[in-house]
């Protein structure tokens, strides 16, 4: 049992930002670390806004990824909870959109030399 | 030995179904006869009017429109016709207002396609075979 108070002040708030960032960093880093998840990104990449069924066609045709519906939605779940991709609903459909942002995070951290 | 008479679609309704795969896809009415409530009603493509008939059936059962929304909303098309040139057939049909969630995709040996047939279902159109 807790009987301190958890301190509410400022002065927890860096630590809690910089654990924050720490997680969704480690989000991105493993969203990015399986193939299949690069070949998702790829065929975004190429036409952004695709259903599940036209991912699953792209990536059995043209990369041999035979995994089911099932396992490649959960990817997209970790690819979503990682920023990179972002799901909308467009009345009954649903698309799945990339999204580049959080990369931009890596080469802040560890610029390329000119 | 079996042959293959056709295809069932299930519909939300059987008079918006026969004017969208008439007007709008070209199919033509087969059969067309009142049974009860509903009709039996199928249609077939002119290219091939002794060929496999698309009975647009009525979607009474509570499960089937639980499922029809299920696979609407992953894209997943309930059944495929063939075309010989889809990126035409893709235009003929967007001009006509009808919607796709899926723009024709080169996959290599088949180029498809993904239609709403605003009666509930995803339809896929596809130019060659995965196999050819």
């Amino acid at each position: 049992m807790r009987t301190q108070p958890v301190d509410p002040g400022l002065t927890c708030k860096p630590q809690l930002a910089y654990a924050l960032l720490g997680s969704l960093m480690d989000d991105l880093y493993r969203a990015i670390a399986d193939p299949t998840r690069r070949a998702i990104l790829d065929e975004l990449v190429e036409r952004d806004g695709q259903s599940l069924f036209e991912l699953c066609g792209r990536l059995i045709m043209k990369h041999g990824i035979a995994s089911s519906r099932q396992a490649i939605s959960q990817h997209l779940e970790l690819l979503e909870a990682a920023g990179l991709v972002i799901v909308k609903r467009e009345g009954r459909y649903k698309f799945h959109w990339f999204n580049g942002e959080p990369l931009k995070a890596i080469a802040e951290r560890w610029p390329a030399k000119n | 030995m079996l042959r293959i008479q056709g295809v069932g679609v299930m519909v939300d309704d059987q008079a918006k179904a026969h004017k969208f795969y008439t007007e709008t896809l070209g199919f033509q009415v087969r059969h067309d006869i009142p049974l009860g409530e509903h009709r039996w009603l199928t249609v077939v493509s002119p290219a091939d009017p002794d060929g496999p008939e698309v009975s647009l059936e009525p979607d009474q059962h509570p499960a089937a429109r639980t499922f029809k929304a299920a696979m609407v909303e992953d894209g997943i098309p309930f059944t495929a016709f063939a075309v010989e040139d889809i990126e035409a057939e893709h235009k003929r049909l967007e001009a006509l207002g009808v919607r796709f969630t899926q723009q024709p995709t080169d996959l290599g040996t088949v180029k498809t396609a993904v239609l709403d047939d605003t009666c509930g279902n995803l339809i896929m159109i596809m130019q060659g075979t995965p196999e050819s």
